[in-house]
């Protein structure tokens, strides 16, 4: 082990000077299970593991090693990095990176503290949360709140370069992890709620040059559309976005896109999805406000979009499309397939074929999903619940009981894929609301929402959340763990037949993968909204988790959710989350017992 | 959120204690017990009351939480429309706050140049006043006439 990982970083002095060497280098740490080298762990985002040192028969004697203050208070999402001996991570704002030396017991190699304007704080929708950072080509980038994208030296933490990547103004802030794709960083920004005209952008790895910016809507020449671009196998046609936006609408139309990228260096295709259009009172947007809501498949050399899937035309409810793309061949209905794998806001478990687009399964991966009674496979277009529906019956008016509620039946928290089961970890929220549409004024740089919201658990259940295996060949849930809190944390997969995940209570648990029987769980310092990742050092297995509660997730957090004895007898099942945890930010490392 | 709350600066702090004590004089000069900026019958709250709920939702939720109960990151404005005039409470509102030091990283914009604020801001009072004096509870306050 001592030896690979000496060898690595050397290997990665002699190729930086080539950059499809680089992402051949990257590609080829990404499958050395002994590092952890981006934030899904893979490009295919499966956040699976092949180590199994630790498996279903001993994971119950694992123990926290050693731990990590972050020194900072707020909701801890993403996860860190491990490459070679060097752990990275980064905390909300105001985005500290760390460099933690695996050799000398977490010391910290270098430190980069950016130095911000602090008005970017309440411009950022939903807590200060920073997803992570990336790596490649001998640096770590950096995605900050204030919208700078900035290369750090691996090595020394020193700024390499630094690119304005937004205008928090505007409410454009930076929430999301970038990923490294060849010569290329990635980098999606925040800013739905702030009727911001989000884009996906690339920018050249050697000095932070744009290469391309694509825009979730706008003119063809801003979204990167060309005649070959489809949906469902067919040509979207000219001005596909323009003229499913009411005027210039579209100029303030959000479509957010802070959640996670994959990558398929096969087809040489990026995958991501695109946020909710601005403003959450649909009634003054008519249209399906593409693409918003999107699934996007683009070249990424060139950003062109080869191929598009709107989820939910015309949003009514906040079901960003944000959530990660996993890519995974697998069975669908008995054939063979290159999978796209996407659990929607929206409460559907979608399968695509990642080459052409086609949709291949839409289903509810929680039952109490009721909006829509399903998706029109031939169409792609959600059978949607008029009751269910914000604004069908105009704006001023209360929409009760729909599920899932805006926070969606998951986040971006992401899922986890094993090749080895061939079966999904899914963590899942379990909420339903009230939600009423009124009329809003855009105002730069302010909230640009719209709707009242309440937040309660479905009728007659007592869990906020659950813990799924999903089968997304057959579109069915395999078991289901009930959580008394929404699962807010990335989830790990691994060789060893063990699935883990993080709670809001701050519980990191060690379930089987074929059961979700529990087999182990340790409380750790605050609510994990984290994601869990696992690594060798010294030819030891460890796992590694984030906690720090806040986020999305925090909202409730002093407050609990509303209705709280709606519930058949649950009596005091839905406290507040303060009474179960604290905020501050705190890696903890576990191992089993030499 | 107590600790949050417990940093305001001292020069806020001394603001709000000179504004507190002339809300004090002018009620003892007129003799007469403060108007209550909302009204509530059998659970239902006024068309003013109600449209406080909502735009609070539209502008403030996100940090402060829903109903005003705060967030990890904002504070209970429940527990503040208890201790603050509206005087204080507008001057926030207009000018926003910022206490960012190495315990917390805490900003409040100032929303006074914001019309779906700024338009309704005696009603957002009558809202977070009404859930102060717990006149009324969580959720989404019904409707007089309703």
């Amino acid at each position: 082990m001592k030896l690979s990982s000496l060898w690595i970083p050397a290997l990665g002095l002699a190729l930086a000077s080539s950059s499809a060497s680089a992402n051949d280098q990257l590609i080829q740490l990404s499958k050395d299970p002994n590092q952890w080298v981006m934030p899904a762990g893979d490009y295919a985002n499966t956040r699976y593991s092949a180590l199994d040192q630790i498996n279903k028969t001993n994971v119950k004697g694992l123990r926290p090693v050693w731990t990590f203050s972050t020194g900072v208070l707020r909701g801890h999402e993403g996860g860190p990095l491990v490459i070679g001996d060097v752990m990275y991570l980064s905390t909300p704002y105001p985005n500290n990176v760390f460099a933690l030396d695996l050799n000398n017991n977490g010391k910290i190699l270098w430190k980069y503290e950016p130095k911000q304007d602090p008005t970017v704080i309440p411009v950022m929708c939903c807590d200060t949360v920073n997803r992570g950072v990336a790596y490649g080509d001998g640096k770590i980038f950096l995605h900050q709140a204030d919208a700078t994208l900035v290369a750090l030296d691996a090595k020394t933490g020193n700024v390499v370069w630094s690119v304005k990547d937004g205008n928090p103004q505007k409410g454009e802030t930076g929430t999301s992890a970038p990923l490294v794709v060849k010569d290329k960083v990635l980098v999606g920004i925040s800013g739905g709620e702030f009727g911001v005209q989000a884009r996906l952008t690339a920018y050249n790895v050697k000095d932070g040059s744009l290469a391309w910016k694509a825009y979730s809507e706008g003119p063809d020449d801003q979204i990167l559309f060309d005649a070959n671009t489809t949906s469902l196998g067919k040509p979207v046609g000219k001005n596909s976005s323009l003229k499913t936006w009411k005027g210039d609408q579209w100029k303030i139309g959000g479509g957010g896109t802070w959640g996670w990228i994959s990558y398929d260096p096969e087809l040489n295709l990026i995958y991501y999805g695109s946020g909710n259009p601005s403003t959450w009172n649909p009634v003054q947007r008519p249209g399906d406000n593409k693409w918003s809501m999107t699934i996007f498949a683009r070249n990424p050399d060139t950003g062109i979009a080869k191929w598009v899937y709107q989820m939910t035309p015309h949003d009514q409810w906040d079901y960003d499309g944000v959530n990660e793309m996993i890519l995974a061949d697998i069975n669908v209905n008995g054939q063979p397939t290159k999978a796209l794998v996407h659990f929607d806001r929206n409460g559907f478990g979608y399968t695509l074929n990642r080459e052409t687009g086609a949709l291949l399964v839409a289903e509810k991966y929680d039952p109490k999903v009721n909006w829509a009674t399903k998706v029109d496979m031939q169409t792609g277009k959600p059978q949607v619940v008029a009751q269910f529906a914000p604004g069908s019956r105009g704006e001023d008016v209360n929409y009760k009981n729909v599920c899932p509620a805006a926070l969606g039946s998951k986040d971006q928290q992401p899922a986890a894929f094993s090749p080895k089961t061939g079966i999904f970890y899914v963590p899942t929220n379990h909420v339903c609301m009230d939600y009423e549409p009124f009329k809003v004024s855009y105002t730069a740089g302010q909230p640009y929402v719209g709707a009242t919201l309440s937040m309660y658990p479905p009728q007659g259940d007592t869990n906020l959340g659950n813990f799924i295996a999903w089968d997304a060949g057959a579109g069915k849930t395999v078991w289901s763990d009930p959580e008394p809190f929404s699962v807010w944390s990335g989830v790990l997969a691994t060789a060893g037949g063990v699935a883990f995940y993080g709670t809001l209570e701050g519980y990191l648990k060690a379930v089987d993968m074929q059961t979700g029987q529990e087999l182990y769980r340790f409380k750790t310092p605050s609510g994990i909204i984290g994601n869990v990742n696992t690594y060798t050092h010294g030819g030891k297995q460890y796992i590694a988790v984030l906690s720090g509660v806040g986020g999305w997730a925090g909202i409730g957090m002093a407050a609990g959710l509303t209705k709280d004895t709606d519930g058949l007898g649950a009596v005091g099942a839905y406290k507040a989350l303060a009474d179960y945890t604290q905020l501050g930010g705190v890696l903890t490392v576990f191992a089993l017992p030499d | 959120m107590k600790l949050i709350n417990a940093t305001v600066g001292p020069m806020l702090a001394f603001a709000a204690a000179a504004l507190f004590a002339t809300n004090v004089a002018l009620a003892a000069e007129s003799g007469q017990p403060a108007q209550k900026p909302y009204t509530i019958e059998n659970g239902k709250v006024d068309k003013k009351t109600y449209n406080g709920w909502r735009r609070y939702t539209e502008s403030c939720m996100r940090c402060h939480g829903p109903d005003g109960a705060g967030s990890s990151y904002a504070p209970d404005l429940v527990d503040s429309a208890k201790r603050m005039t509206q005087d204080q409470f507008n001057e926030v509102v207009v000018n926003g706050r910022t206490n960012v030091n190495s315990a917390s990283e805490n900003v409040m914009p100032p929303f006074g140049t914001v019309e779906d604020v700024m338009s309704y801001l005696d009603d957002i009072w009558a809202y977070l006043k009404a859930r102060a004096d717990g006149a009324l509870g969580r959720g989404r306050p019904p409707r007089i006439g309703d």
